[in-house]
């Protein structure tokens, strides 16, 4: 991969499966652990269902956030890198995240955030594997791509219920 | 301890407010598995000896909430209630799809057993660091997605403030009941993820006869270990290969049947069975899909087949109506059963339902039962207070709301189509059996025998040990054991099953030697076995007679009136004759009771005293 490259969702396309929670589970931690994983998909409500993940915002306000610079971003992808050492699971980079989107591991209590799985990430394989291609692959600086500050899910939610239930989307969330 | 298992279940006493853990032995676990097989036995062990004296709504009763070593970890995540059932008094292994089988699983429990009864509404709350019953008092009444919303809130924001630094605490997950369980109606269901329900056994009663609204489940640890990982990991892939290829059921759920099984194989109750043929092209599935699809492949965890998909209504009367297709069992018995043939109607109704906690096959084939007495001047507009003609879905709304409430005649068409049916009929003077279509007090799955065209036939409800339920039918006393039975156990979701990979699966997950023989000839009887023993010796209300109840409904033996295959019925010959192949295949005498020799074949000589006071 030459180019720094991030995940894009298409949120009304998630099928709520969570196999992207398994796929990813299985990469970083070598068994299932749906929150273990670097993407879990938040469901407010049935069939509101939100893929949730570091969405690299170009100004990177939790690698600035953090106190032990524990955090760098991957030249090659652009993914933001914890360094497991530093990390200390103060939770200043979810403060920070404009998505509140890292979060402490269950069981080391440090902060997980996607790697983009160095370049191949495994949620993108499974999700397209099935055909519902919520998410998939783009690099930078090819066409005219724009990315995403990242979200909270609750906001990307609240869109999604409307778009799916008309007004009774207001309802519901 | 065994792999696959989360190794723990909860064992609550509402009444004492006691919450203990308990273990089984891995013996125990290798011959019931999980989920229904699991349930009977212990409903077995702990009821057993007095089961016919044990009132299934009230507080002795066990409710059993289970998952499988298979549960999550194998596509299409799912769990298993089970209890005394207030519509068989036998056992009933009825499963959702649902998150919370995961989620359970995650939080380090393989299920719950719950009994007694709190003595006011409550919810059970369980996390990784074991369970808590809280006030449900501001849920009760409260509608399905009501209580869906305000538990997502209330738990979320209660997790948060006991652990705040660890960043967003996703969503619970949660079984529930509406208003029907809440007042006890027998045929009301426990509901997961607004429209997925528990339907057949009328568990949703049980619950409500517990006070709890809810169980509601964040676990935040791995699924459990199993014996072979690697193994697993490969075969999972290879799995949902093969689920993503099967292109129609993954397209159309089984939305495609409302159409094909009513015109094709002639098999769909109409208008109360009077008929099993309709060629409405109104119910083939682009009428729903296009006009009412939101979401076309929806999924519970870890599930690639996708067969769910959401409908909502956006305008007109039914505005802001969401269910999850309907699927075709749905689009038969809150359709064509009722004589509608709209989708929107459809629809609204089987929202209705699912927001209600209503079984929409159960509670709606009482619907049509009442609506035939309508048609045949049986019952009268005083009796329900409005009219009730075939197809109009506003008429049904209140009916069910009737039920619902119990107010009027809707409170004896609360006890279920066949209870409904001997006191109406006492009350009228007039046998009514003939328009109760059930067996055993379970009223039938969306599928007749009588064109045989349709993967039901004679005895596949007549022997079946739990009744009317198309989704474990009796065959052969062989070839059904690794279908629900070990599916059913396992716990796992019959449409994310590839059975080429299944056993290799399990092997692979529990390390134990399984193998679809096996299955097949020991678990497989024994556990239906034992479900046939709790079920014979019923009580406290009814108790089935083998030599008149093994049987189908009188109407499946009425020549089929339109259609293709008009003139076929089902052959009662054939069925007496299979009725004792089926027996004598499964071990049992000829009236169908467990001999004793092959209660201590399967290791259930305890179960002999019992029996031997049926045998004649």
């Amino acid at each position: 991969m030459s180019k720094p490259i991030w995940i894009v969702r298409d949120y009304i396309r998630c099928s709520g499966c969570r196999r992207c929670e398994i796929a990813c589970s299985l990469h970083h931690e070598g068994w299932m652990w749906p929150e273990a994983s670097r993407i879990r998909v938040f469901m407010p409500f049935p069939g509101v269902e939100v893929p949730h993940f570091c969405a690299q915002c170009d100004d990177y306000p939790c690698v600035a956030s953090c106190p032990m610079d524990a955090l760098s971003v991957d030249k090659l992808t652009g993914a933001v890198i914890v360094n497991q050492e530093k990390c200390t699971g103060c939770g200043d980079c979810i403060e920070a995240c404009p998505g509140e989107v890292p979060y402490l591991h269950p069981e080391s209590n440090k902060a997980i955030i996607c790697d983009l799985c160095g370049g191949d990430p495994e949620c993108v394989k499974v999700c397209q594997e099935a055909g519902y291609d919520a998410l998939y692959l783009v690099e930078e600086d090819v066409g005219v791509q724009k990315k995403m500050h990242a979200l909270h899910p609750y906001v990307v939610a609240k869109d999604l219920a409307l778009n799916l239930y008309g007004e009774k989307g207001e309802e519901v969330i | 301890m065994p792999r696959g298992y989360a190794g723990k279940y909860l064992d609550v006493d509402l009444t004492k407010e006691r919450i203990d853990e308990v273990t089984f032995p891995e013996e125990m676990l290798h011959d019931y598995f999980g989920g229904r097989g699991l349930a009977a036995k212990v409903l077995w062990d702990r009821l057993g000896r007095r089961w016919a004296k044990v009132d299934p709504i009230g507080s002795e009763n066990i409710l059993t909430i289970l998952t499988g070593p298979l549960t999550a970890i194998h596509p299409g995540a799912r769990a298993a209630v089970s209890g005394k059932s207030p519509v068989s008094n036998g056992t009933v292994g009825s499963t959702a799809s649902t998150d919370f089988a995961a989620e359970i699983k995650c939080a380090g429990y393989d299920g719950a057993f719950i009994t007694g009864k709190a003595s006011s509404p409550v919810y059970l709350l369980i996390t990784d660091n074991g369970a808590e019953i809280r006030d449900a008092s501001h849920l009760w009444g409260r509608l399905g997605e009501d209580t869906i919303k305000m538990l997502n809130a209330e738990v979320r924001e209660e997790l948060t403030k006991r652990k705040p630094n660890i960043g967003l605490w996703k969503e619970p997950s949660m079984i529930y009941i509406g208003p029907a369980g809440e007042n006890l109606i027998r045929n009301s269901a426990i509901v997961t993820k607004i429209a997925h329900a528990f339907g057949y056994g009328g568990y949703g009663a049980v619950m409500g006869s517990k006070n709890l609204k809810a169980v509601v489940v964040k676990g935040r640890g791995p699924l459990p270990e199993v014996a072979a990982p690697k193994t697993v990991e490969i075969l999972w892939r290879e799995y949902h290969r093969r689920l993503i290829s099967r292109d129609r059921m993954r397209r159309w759920g089984t939305g495609y049947a409302g159409w094909e099984v009513g015109s094709v194989t002639s098999s769909e109750p109409v208008r109360n069975w009077q008929e099993e043929w309709h060629d409405e092209r109104s119910f083939g599935g682009p009428r729903f899909s296009t006009r009412y699809w939101v979401k076309r492949y929806w999924s519970d965890f870890n599930c690639t087949t996708s067969c769910m998909k959401i409908s909502c209504i956006k305008s007109g009367r039914w505005k802001g109506d969401i269910t999850d297709m309907p699927d075709y069992e749905l689009e038969a018995y809150l359709g064509t059963n009722l004589g509608i043939f709209d989708p929107g109607d459809n629809i609204h109704l089987s929202a209705l339902f699912d927001n209600l906690g209503m079984s929409g096959i159960n509670g709606a084939n009482t619907m049509g039962f009442a609506a035939e007495l309508y048609q045949r001047g049986i019952l009268t507009k005083e009796d329900l207070g409005f009219e009730l003609n075939w197809g109009d879905a506003e008429a049904f709304t209140k009916l069910a709301w009737l039920i619902v409430k119990r107010e009027g005649l809707g409170d004896t068409l609360a006890e279920g189509t066949y209870r409904a049916a001997k006191k109406i009929g006492e009350m009228k003077g007039i046998d009514l059996m003939p328009y109760a279509v059930h067996v055993k007090g379970i009223e039938i799955g969306a599928h007749g025998t009588r064109s045989d065209e349709d993967y039901t036939h004679d005895i596949s409800y007549a022997v079946n040990v739990q009744g009317g339920d198309h989704t474990s039918i009796a065959v052969d006393a062989y070839s059904e054991m690794d279908d629900a039975v070990f599916m059913d156990s396992a716990v796992v979701c019959m449409f994310a099953v590839d059975q080429d990979l299944m056993w290799d699966y399990a092997k692979a997950v529990t390390g134990w030697d399984i193998t679809r023989h096996k299955w097949c000839t020991e678990q497989g009887p024994r556990i239906v076995t034992l479900q046939r023993a709790l079920l014979l010796l019923g009580g406290p209300d009814i108790f089935w007679d083998p030599d008149r109840d093994d049987d189908n409904p009188p109407r499946f033996y009425e020549p089929l009136p339109s259609g293709p295959y008009k003139g076929r019925t089902t052959d009662r010959e054939l069925v007496e004759r299979k009725k004792q192949q089926y027996y004598r295949a499964i071990g049992w005498d000829e009236r169908g009771i467990p001999t004793a020799e092959t209660l201590e074949k399967l290791g259930l000589e305890d179960v002999d005293s019992e029996m031997k006071k049926l045998r004649k």
